[in-house]
């Protein structure tokens, strides 16, 4: 970037963790309660656009370890499987399946919900940081 | 890579229609609430006969038109996401098809509408942002008024479901209000089926993008709108009552004549073609208007012969471009002495358009004719059987200035614009032969092929099976206790 402040830089240092865990603390917590992908996501979007404002948009590309077309990819990917176990069950598509038998910490159990709220939250950070990367990369080149 | 993916995709999706136009042609309307809540709560997808038969053919094209694009489509577009922006677009329209709720229906056709916003502006020529720009904002427009018109019925129902709408629709609903709504729905659907007096931004638009663009576009975009208007007017509105029927006739005649009038007009091949959607989407809602099993089986025949003839005649198109390299007749012509199985294939395209016998469009206007006359609208039979010879001179027109006029200027030799390898050649013609078939056959098989289109305009003239096949027994009958 063209101009470094050194309380910016800092800050963000200290906050990228804990946006990214609040994205996440946001997802998971979606199923019953205010939150889920799309919040997460643009939460997780924003935190990785907060640290391309403070140390440039390479390094927030590289900090990202997958590109934002591949989130956007993946993203669909895991939202469509999250349909499929239903229709080996003989349900209707996308209809939700738990995991009775195995209890794991945080998420409870498993389940397809929350494999389609992944895909969603990897599908609204993708699109985010598409549009946020580009933008400033076209300044970029202005300037 | 992406090339091939795209090929086999659409096979797929072919395959996968056709399966369930056979399922829904021996058991019935199918339908499948997904997520596993039930109806009026849950998403609902229906495929009865009519959304199954215009399934299968826009697989079909959209097959056509992505081998069409393996010769035809430049390196920069396909790594800029074409293929991928067609399966997205295909997959607006197959989900328009088959939804079974109104609110549904609407994201189905923005999902359709960003996708081929996208389509008409990649590659970014001056021409196609300036089509683009008319394109998206006229489209958007509708939008809104489709969406008021949702909430007004959601407003006053209470549902969205288009079974469950149906059903509440029938029971007692405040006249005034639904013919407003209809209306409103009328002119969402309208601007996109391309009808008069919404169809300007239609020829401004269609002939800016590549040609395969503008094909499945010709093919599949208004056919979209079309089917939706006959869906909600055979479903929650009523075709038959006075005013709207008034609405439709008069909309039908004067889309048919200024349609047909605006081709005759036109010198550039792909805007002349373009007009020519126009007034055959007026055929399709002279079905609408007559409202009976005949007519609607006319509407939904002429439907899938137009889809197949115009799709075709847009890619003879791209085929007289890839020979001459230019769109303008004026400049066109010694094509049958330089290539006369392409003009046999467009001989069997435009005419099967006029409706010359044994082909398809024949048929189509047969039993549109028939309905008109055995229910007496005398004046729009006449119109529709008056815009038919025009439609045939406009094609006459094309067929002289470009195959059979000597041509102007520079004699007729080599350079190829697109087909240069056989394998090109091959990715060009075969889906013209393919289409040009499906236009030789409808005609030929009319028999089956009518049969079909009349069960399915029986199943749309009665509500009450598309009602049950949705609604879940239980729920019926609580609404009737109420």
């Amino acid at each position: 970037m063209i101009r470094e402040s050194v309380i910016l830089n800092s800050t963000t240092r200290f906050m990228i963790t804990l946006l990214i865990m609040f994205s996440f603390y946001l997802l998971l917590r979606g199923h019953n309660l205010p939150g889920g992908g799309f919040v997460g996501g643009l939460v997780g979007g924003a935190s990785f656009a907060l640290y391309g404002i403070s140390f440039g948009v390479q390094a927030a590309r590289n900090a990202v370890f997958l590109s934002p077309p591949q989130m956007i990819g993946w993203g669909l990917i895991a939202a469509l499987l999250s349909g499929v176990p239903a229709l080996l069950y003989n349900k209707p598509f996308l209809t939700g399946w738990w995991y009775h038998e195995l209890s794991v910490p945080i998420i409870e159990k498993f389940n397809t919900p929350l494999l389609f709220d992944i895909g969603v939250y990897l599908i609204v950070a993708g699109v985010t940081l598409n549009i946020i990367f580009a933008l400033s990369e076209a300044e970029l080149l202005e300037n | 890579m992406q090339c091939r993916i795209g090929v086999v995709g659409m096979a797929l999706l072919l395959l996968a229609c056709i399966a369930i136009l056979n399922g829904v042609a021996r058991d019935g309307i199918q339908s499948v609430q997904l997520g596993g809540w039930s109806a009026p709560f849950g998403i609902t997808f229906v495929a009865d006969l009519f959304s199954a038969i215009m399934l299968s053919v826009s697989a079909f094209i959209g097959l056509c038109v992505a081998v069409f694009s393996l010769a035809t489509m430049d390196r920069a577009r396909v790594r800029k996401g074409y293929y991928l922006f067609i399966h997205f677009m295909l997959m607006g329209v197959c989900g328009a098809f088959l939804t079974g709720d109104i609110f549904n229906l609407f994201v189905w056709f923005e999902v359709m509408l960003i996708a081929s916003f996208v389509l008409m502006a990649l590659g970014g020529e001056r021409d196609q942002m300036e089509g683009a720009v008319k394109y998206l904002t006229l489209n958007l427009l509708a939008s809104v008024f489709f969406l008021s018109a949702i909430g007004i019925l959601y407003g006053n129902f209470g549902t969205l479901n288009m079974a469950d709408l149906a059903l509440k629709a029938e029971a007692g609903a405040n006249p005034e209000l639904m013919r407003l709504t209809s209306v409103l729905f009328f002119v969402a659907f309208g601007v996109k089926a391309g009808l008069f007096p919404l169809f300007f931004w239609l020829p401004a638009s269609y002939h800016t993008p590549p040609v395969a663009v503008s094909a499945i576009f010709a093919g599949l975009l208004t056919k979209v709108g079309m089917y939706s208007l006959i869906r909600v007017f055979t479903l929650i509105f009523d075709a038959g009552e006075s005013f709207t029927n008034h609405l439709l006739v008069w909309v039908a005649g004067f889309t048919m004549v200024v349609g047909v009038l605006g081709a005759v007009a036109q010198f550039n091949i792909r805007r002349l073609l373009s007009f020519h959607i126009i007034s055959q989407i007026g055929y399709a809602v002279m079905g609408l208007a007559i409202f009976t099993q005949w007519a609607l089986a006319g509407a939904i025949y002429f439907l899938v012969h137009n889809i197949f003839a115009k799709t075709n005649l847009f890619l003879i198109s791209g085929a007289t471009y890839d020979l001459r390299g230019t769109d303008y007749l004026k400049d066109m012509g010694g094509l049958y002495k330089k290539a006369p199985f392409l003009s046999l294939l467009f001989v069997i395209s435009a005419f099967g358009l006029a409706g010359i016998p044994p082909l398809s469009g024949f048929f189509g206007k047969f039993l549109l004719i028939k309905a008109g006359l055995d229910a007496g609208y005398y004046i729009i039979t006449a119109i529709a059987l008056g815009v038919g010879i025009l439609t045939l001179y406009s094609m006459t027109k094309i067929f002289a200035e470009a195959f059979w006029k000597d041509a102007p200027g520079k004699p007729l030799e080599g350079d190829l614009q697109w087909s240069d390898t056989p394998a090109k050649r091959r990715a060009l013609y075969l889906p013209i032969i393919a289409m040009a078939c499906g236009v030789v056959l409808m005609g030929v098989l009319a028999q089956p092929a009518i049969s079909l289109c009349l069960a399915a305009g029986a199943q749309l003239m009665e509500p009450a099976l598309y009602i049950e096949a949705v609604l879940s027994q239980e729920y019926l009958e609580n609404f009737l206790s109420d």
